[in-house]
């Protein structure tokens, strides 16, 4: 047989190919140059600006002054680098600065941020105080109590993973058994009716109570509100599946077994990553109050400590971590996504 | 389970015995099909042409064996048909390849799904090149032409080595160019693997270009209305005197004569 209706021929094997291939900016020289600048710039008030005579004297103010010199080092570097790579960028390294350019309105806008919250807190106090604090404030609690908040992250992740890969295993189980089988879709059904709407957290008291520690209470807690969005869209998903794809399975020869497993599941797969993702928003709030209320390590723990002390320094640092700890594991899930759902895509790398 | 390594492919024997079948519609019965007689020799293809909506696409899914009809029987080899079974394999106006598989592990269907795949393999890069897709294992479906994915569907089918193949409007939906090419493509596989061929299409022309038999049926529920052997030999040619009287006979008997 003949190929020549190829209409809609494979992409060009060259996967080699930078995605940058566009070309630089002409000024990227100019660019890196005032985001090295404005970086200096914001070091040298951190650092020689002294600090507001009518409040305490921040520690840590000579390290994070020279942080700043080192981030403004790194920029030098990186523009006497990007002299170098026109017209074409190759090689890794260049490839990274030439990602790294693109980031530059970025990088001068953190510059301009961290200077004006350095000038309005530590040099001019002109914030209320102790809700306030500078940067450098951050820092100290990073340097100083380091080994605390990195236990909370450990016990948070910990938690969250367990409670969420709970959650997420039995909710596309039960998802594919209500999807699939017409039984347990009669008992299961209602029940996710009445409880799938009710907020987690409201399971709190009779949680704790119920559990033998609070730690398995939070698992359950995580588990539950991750879950829900999980089996609805599983259920969903399967419930959608093109019935000519089970029949094509059928008169090939497949079991009940391979058209769940083989057929059903994969394709549901782009409802589930959505009740995944889902899932994941609802966790981390569950996972938040839970550490707050009752659970005794965590960033949620730490959160409400640094509170209590109104240590407010100790509390920014914390949402920090918790903002990294949720965006990295959001990011990891679209990774995931991305690979196991590549068929998906328009454009395929391989 | 038939036997994979039937080296001589003999086609399978179809008696369909006084089969009729309705569905439900709206809490009534709605018969699609009314008391069907219809053999099939090993190694015939056989061309079911009707009005559309009349019910051949019904007798092609009883005979694989994915509904049981509702009144009388269907034999495969003298057996009645209970369930589908990979010696009858359907390919449809869709392609219908999962989207989640490349070109080659959607070919390896048949062969995964009776956990053959290990000591079978090989056949699979013989369907794809029988089909003329080597080079396209990787492929996703998406990325394939309407033609080319009928290719992957058809190999898909073939690799199981089917002794009757159920053609449901296979070419249906391709462009004319790549239809008429396929056509002579479907018969090149069809004389040269033996298999018994049930082709359901709305084309005359192919139906004459293609078959050894070519059953009319009436509208709905379908009765058969003629039964008529296309004896000429192989490869056809379509400005055939004969397959144009043929032709004419058939427009006649679909009520369709006014327009020759």
């Amino acid at each position: 047989m003949s190929v020549n209706d190829t209409a809609a021929a494979l992409p060009a094997a060259n996967g080699g190919a930078l995605p940058i291939g566009g070309g630089l900016p002409s000024n990227l020289l100019l660019r890196f140059s005032a985001a090295a600048l404005l970086w200096f710039a914001a070091s040298g008030v951190t650092a020689l600006w002294p600090d507001a005579a009518d409040a305490q004297e921040w520690e840590r103010t000579g390290e994070f002054a020279s942080l700043l010199v080192v981030a403004a080092g790194l920029l030098v570097l990186a523009t006497l680098l990007t002299t170098g790579i026109r017209p074409a960028p190759r090689g890794r390294l260049e490839a990274a600065i030439a990602s790294l350019s693109a980031s530059v309105p970025w990088l001068i806008a953190l510059a301009l941020g961290v200077t004006g919250w350095e000038i309005l807190t530590a040099k001019l106090n002109l914030l209320p105080r102790p809700f306030f604090v500078p940067p450098q404030a951050l820092l100290e609690v990073y340097l100083d109590d380091w080994p605390r908040l990195l236990d909370c992250f450990a016990a948070s992740l910990r938690l969250l993973v367990t409670g969420y890969a709970v959650g997420s295993v039995l909710g596309v189980v039960t998802g594919v058994a209500i999807g699939w089988s017409r039984a347990v879709g009669y008992w299961v059904h209602p029940i996710l009716r009445l409880i799938g709407p009710l907020p987690a957290t409201a399971w709190l008291p009779i949680a704790f109570f119920a559990f033998p520690t609070s730690w398995s209470a939070s698992v359950f807690l995580i588990a539950l509100a991750s879950g829900v969005p999980v089996t609805v869209l599983t259920w969903s998903g399967v419930a959608g599946v093109n019935s000519a794809y089970y029949d094509i399975a059928r008169t090939l020869g497949a079991s009940q077994r391979f058209l769940v497993l083989k057929v059903a599941v994969p394709a549901a797969m782009p409802h589930v990553f959505v009740g995944l993702f889902m899932g994941l928003g609802a966790s981390f709030a569950v996972l938040v109050v839970a550490e707050m209320l009752g659970v005794k390590s965590g960033v949620g723990w730490y959160l409400q400590w640094a509170q209590g002390w109104a240590a407010y320094g100790n509390m920014y640092a914390a949402l920090l971590v918790m903002a990294l700890l949720c965006s990295g594991l959001v990011t990891l899930l679209f990774r995931v996504r991305d690979r196991l759902l590549a068929w998906q895509k328009g454009m395929l790398k391989w | 389970m038939v036997a994979l390594e039937n080296t001589d492919t003999a086609g399978m024997t179809i008696d369909v015995q006084a089969v009729s079948h309705s569905f439900e519609l709206h809490g009534a019965p709605l018969p699609v099909l009314d008391g069907v007689e219809l053999r099939v020799e090993p190694g015939e293809l056989v061309a079911l042409l009707g009005p559309s909506g009349c019910g051949k696409s019904t007798l092609l899914r009883l005979v694989a064996g994915l509904e049981p009809p509702s009144r009388g029987s269907i034999l495969a080899d003298g057996r009645p048909i209970d369930g589908p079974d990979p010696s009858r394999v359907v390919v449809f106006q869709d392609p219908t390849l999962y989207p989640w598989r490349t070109v080659r592990d959607n070919v390896a269907l048949g062969l995964e799904a009776r956990g053959l795949l290990r000591s079978q393999g090989h056949r699979i890069d013989k369907a794809l090149a029988l089909v003329g897709l080597t080079g396209f294992e990787k492929a996703y479906p998406h990325q394939l032409s309407g033609g080319m994915a009928q290719r992957a569907a058809l190999a898909r089918a073939l690799v199981n080595d089917p002794r009757l193949l159920i053609l449901d409007e296979p070419l249906g939906k391709l462009d004319s160019l790549t239809r008429l090419a396929m056509q002579s493509e479907l018969v090149e596989l069809w004389r040269s693997k033996g298999f018994t061929g049930l082709l359901v299409t709305h084309d005359i022309e192919e139906a004459l270009f293609m078959a050894t038999r070519v059953i009319v049926f009436s509208g709905r529920p379908a009765r058969i209305k003629a039964d008529l052997p296309i004896d000429r030999p192989y490869p056809r040619h379509r400005g055939d005197p004969v397959l144009t009287d043929l032709r004419h006979r058939i427009l006649e008997l679909l009520g369709l004569a006014e327009t020759w």
